[in-house]
């Protein structure tokens, strides 16, 4: 039961005409863990440039889709076809392992919720930046090294941590610290999993700032799980309500967040101070 | 005037001959016969031959006297002797079923079919030195009773007529043997279960107690263990049917886990299985809590990222031939090794005084 | 030891080992699983090197083996004795001689030709192994040319240290494919591994063996403003003078007096051999 707004059909038609092609197109998917339903029957079309946000409460299966999604669970049914850059749309749950890592490592990015599960954290802030570069061929250390000094400051990090581990950093450092080390290679698509979760108040309002600069600036593409509206009602252009595995509410964020349609959105909205 | 070292080869010969004196020990000692090995330190045996996979308790003994009583050397005698030997046949599977026990208890049931047999077990021996045998005190007779009759079923059997133990799943084929191909990870079960069968009984021993004391507990019992003699048969081609080749000793145990079932499938019990050459209840049991330990994924139970189920740490790590021979690989000459070394620490160590001292002179100028 | 076949392993055994050396050559670099046998010394100690020259080896060949460089060091001679005893072979200290050189952590000084077999023993074939301890996955990072890890360290040795700071072990890549392990040889002796005769890699506690085929492209890993650099001691051979070869360090007494001599010992005598028939000739003439 699925609500559409009615500014939804109109955003849809409208990114079609400009983009003919979506970046990623999700039909169908599903997820069971046994008897229980992780998420059912998600639908959608994510168009170059847009930011999407799934919320709902913990174990609305929100998670679980940007997992199925992002190619670290394989859904029981549905597809997740992505526009490569060689052949055009193809789906990842098919694709070969060596074209799927390389996408993990190139067109895709993964934020998540802990920064440790997404850094090296015996490797320098300097390292964790290079990876990536490195995974794809970089070979000139000191271009590296520039690329991640750059990196640093974009995140706000000063230059001068850069031969620190990130275990010496704080909880917001490191988490900017992740963000840098998956932006890197400019990914085309990045996945975000709670990336304000388990932060103070204050550290995460310069965190989202920060977020939303760098959204703007690289026209990135996202898809940002949350259960906080603050997040998506700064840096999604559209958004998916969760509940029970099952997508309730879909439609622009203002839209959504000011004009509730669903009872659940409502009371997702209600329940949260407005930002 | 330097002149190089030489003389590595005559060291090994004096250094030999030596070890050969050493191993007799004083002379006006009797010499130990193998035989005297072998019936007196039988327990030392049965772990040379189960370590070392060769049934054979009078070359076991003799790779105990050669090995100067070192049991991990005894083991490396033993495999290496081992691995020149052809294979003739493959065994039928043994039947425990039929084993002639002497010894089988159960924790799990206080009596069962077939009965609980003590046997010769140091369990309730208080562990006193006993004198008499320094001074070769004579031997009391110990009682004697009827031979059981018939075969002698699993205790385990009993929990499976009433569906309350996981069924095994049955194996496809003869698993590959370890030591005629490359272990290749993930392995399955019969191979795991190779691999813990010749595993160190010390390494076995801490990672089941590990398991004991929380690190992915499991709380076992044992449903059974016995020890006993039992034939082997071996398949002849030629004659159409399976003949006996004679008789082994082994110890088998079967632990009973807890298991809390799934919504599609009802609570049942789980196992953990240990066989071993010869009369070996520590290794056979710690074999057993690990075999079961490392059976979480099958079981759908969680990683808790406890060493007993990581089964490449366990199966890479569990040979003491392997181990012992890398760790001991360290006495060889590093001279090239450690010198390429040496060199770069001193690069480097320049390379930083040289920065430093040109820092101190920048400010000094300043 | 006659009740053993020749050069110790049964034919059967030698066969599975050829396979592997066949397929390793056929993927020069890759690292070919092998049913590695219990051998009669110690695993780390050359079991691997041992079953890859037994392989290798036939009634002709005239077998040479160094650890460290040297002939003479207690392993080497144990080794060479083993194959004497099994094998029956010629054995030679002189590299040019030689057929067959089993070699520990170094290669000969002489350059090698195509009519020669250089077997490494090799304690640790796995290139990433201290990156990633699973064999499960370094295999998978192997097979997607997952390598952004290996110079992620190598990284890291700069920021930290200033230079690469791996000395021996030195990871190159092999044709463009695959990282390999060179085995502990000081990264003095990496550029030698484009070389004219085949050289096998045998791995016994780890059960591989791995192989370069003749003139096989080898690359040691670096970065284009840090490259890699084959370093020695800055001094020469205090006894034949060369200041070509890898030189081991003898300290000589407990001022901090120390001499650097060469670690190759076939090398060394040979160049002494030579200056002293040289000495001697020139000693004639004069007193002609």
């Amino acid at each position: 039961m699925t609500l559409q707004n009615s500014s939804e059909e109109f955003f849809t038609e409208f990114s079609k005409n400009s983009a003919p092609r979506p970046l990623l197109r999700v039909t169908n998917i599903e997820k069971r863990y046994g008897q229980r339903i992780g998420c059912s029957s998600v639908n959608f079309d994510l168009y170059p440039g847009e930011v999407m946000g799934i919320v709902g409460e913990s174990g609305s299966g929100k998670s679980t889709l940007l997992n199925c999604l992002a190619g670290h669970l394989a859904p029981d049914q549905g597809e997740v076809l992505f526009d490569t850059r060689g052949a055009g749309l193809v789906d990842t749950m098919t694709m070969a392992e060596p074209e799927r890592r390389m996408l993990s490592r190139t067109d895709w990015a993964f934020v998540h919720q802990h920064a440790r599960d997404g850094l090296r954290m015996s490797v320098s802030a300097g390292g964790n930046v290079g990876e990536r570069l490195m995974a794809v061929g970089a070979r000139h250390y000191g271009q590296i090294r520039d690329e991640a000094i750059d990196w640093l400051g974009r995140v706000e990090i000063n230059e001068t941590r850069i031969d620190d581990r990130p275990s010496a950093f704080s909880g917001g450092m490191q988490q900017r610290l992740q963000i840098a080390r998956n932006l890197v290679t400019g990914p085309r698509l990045v996945f975000m999993d709670e990336p304000t979760g388990g932060l103070d108040v204050s550290v995460q309002a310069r965190l989202l700032d920060l977020l939303r600069g760098l959204v703007r600036q690289m026209g990135l593409s996202a898809i940002i799980v949350t259960h906080d509206l603050a997040v998506v009602r700064l840096l999604a252009d559209r958004l998916m309500v969760m509940k029970d595995g099952h997508v309730v509410e879909t439609g622009l964020t203002d839209q959504v967040l000011d004009d509730p349609q669903h009872a659940y959105t409502q009371l997702l909205v209600s329940s949260v101070l407005q930002v | 005037m330097y002149v190089a070292v030489k003389g590595g080869e005559r060291a090994i010969d004096n250094a030999h001959a030596w070890l050969g004196e050493e191993r007799r020990g004083d002379q006006d000692v009797s010499e130990l016969s193998v035989a005297q090995i072998r019936e007196q330190l039988s327990l030392a045996v049965n772990r040379v031959m189960a370590e070392g996979s060769l049934y054979d308790p009078d070359l076991a003994a003799l790779a105990i006297k050669q090995a100067r009583g070192d049991m991990i050397e005894a083991i490396f005698l033993i495999r290496a002797y081992r691995t020149t030997l052809p294979r003739f046949a493959g065994s039928e599977p043994i039947a425990t079923e039929k084993m002639a026990c002497d010894r089988r208890i159960s924790a799990t049931f206080k009596d069962v079919p077939g009965g609980q047999i003590l046997g010769p077990t140091f369990d309730y021996t208080h562990r006193l030195l006993d004198f008499k045998l320094a001074a070769e005190g004579g031997l009391a007779d110990a009682p004697e009773g009827d031979a059981q009759q018939g075969d002698v079923p699993h205790v385990l059997s009993f929990l499976d007529g009433e569906g309350l133990i996981q069924q095994e799943k049955q194996g496809a084929g003869t698993p590959p043997d370890l030591t005629r191909e490359p272990m290749e990870l993930p392995a399955d079960r019969p191979l795991r279960l190779q691999s813990l069968a010749r595993g160190d009984e010390g390494f076995l021993l801490s990672l089941a107690y590990s398991t004991q004391r929380g690190y992915a507990r499991n709380h076992a019992f044992v449903g059974e263990l016995r020890i006993g003699d039992i034939p082997v048969e071996v398949d002849i081609p030629e004659l159409g049917f399976a003949i006996e080749i004679g008789d082994i000793t082994v110890t088998e145990c079967e632990t009973v886990n807890q298991f809390t079932g799934s919504k599609t499938e009802p609570a049942q019990f789980t196992r953990g299985y240990g066989l071993v050459f010869g009369m070996s209840e520590r290794k056979s049991i710690s074999m057993a809590l690990v075999d079961r330990a490392l059976r979480w994924e099958e079981l759908g139970e969680d990683n808790l990222g406890a060493a007993a189920q990581d089964e490449e740490f366990v199966l890479s790590h569990c040979d003491n031939i392997q181990a012992t021979g890398f760790l001991e690989h360290i006495k060889l000459p590093h001279y090239v090794d450690f010198q390429s070394e040496l060199e770069l620490v001193r690069k480097l160590r320049r390379d930083t005084m040289a920065g430093a001292d040109c820092t101190h002179t920048q400010e000094a100028a300043e | 030891m006659t009740d053993y076949n020749f050069a110790y392993l049964d034919e059967q055994t030698k066969r599975m080992i050829r396979r592997a050396i066949l397929k390793g050559l056929a993927i020069p670099g890759y690292q070919v699983p092998f049913a590695s046998r219990e051998m009669p010394m110690p695993y780390g100690w050359g079991t691997g090197g041992v079953q890859v020259s037994a392989a290798t080896l036939t009634p002709e060949d005239v077998f040479k083996v160094i650890d460290q460089g040297a002939d003479d060091t207690t392993n080497a001679v144990s080794i060479r004795k083993f194959f004497q005893a099994t094998a029956g072979v010629d054995t030679t200290e002189e590299t040019e001689e030689a057929t067959v050189i089993q070699t520990r952590h170094r290669i000969p000084e002489a350059p090698l030709n195509e009519d020669q077999i250089l077997v490494y023993q090799v304690p640790i074939p796995e290139p990433l192994r201290f990156l990633e301890p699973r064999e499960t996955e370094t295999r998978k990072m192997h097979s997607l040319e997952e390598y952004g890890l290996m110079h992620v360290k190598l990284y890291e040795d700069i920021a930290r240290h200033g230079a690469i700071a791996t000395a021996y072990a030195y990871p190159v890549k092999v044709e463009g494919r695959y990282v390999m392990d060179p085995s502990p040889i000081p990264k003095f002796d990496n550029p030698k591994m484009t070389m004219p005769a085949i050289q096998l890699f045998g791995a016994g506690r780890e059960q591989r063996i791995y192989a370069l085929p003749p003139y096989t492209k080898v690359v040691s890993l670096d970065f284009e403003d840090y490259p890699f650099e084959a370093s020695k001691a800055d001094h020469s051979c205090e006894l034949c003078g060369a200041d070509d070869s890898y030189l081991d360090e003898v300290i000589v007494d407990d001022q901090g007096g120390r001499i650097f001599v060469c670690s190759d010992t076939a090398y060394c005598a040979a160049r002494q051999a030579a200056q002293s028939d040289a000495a001697a000739a020139q000693y004639e003439e004069i007193s002609a």
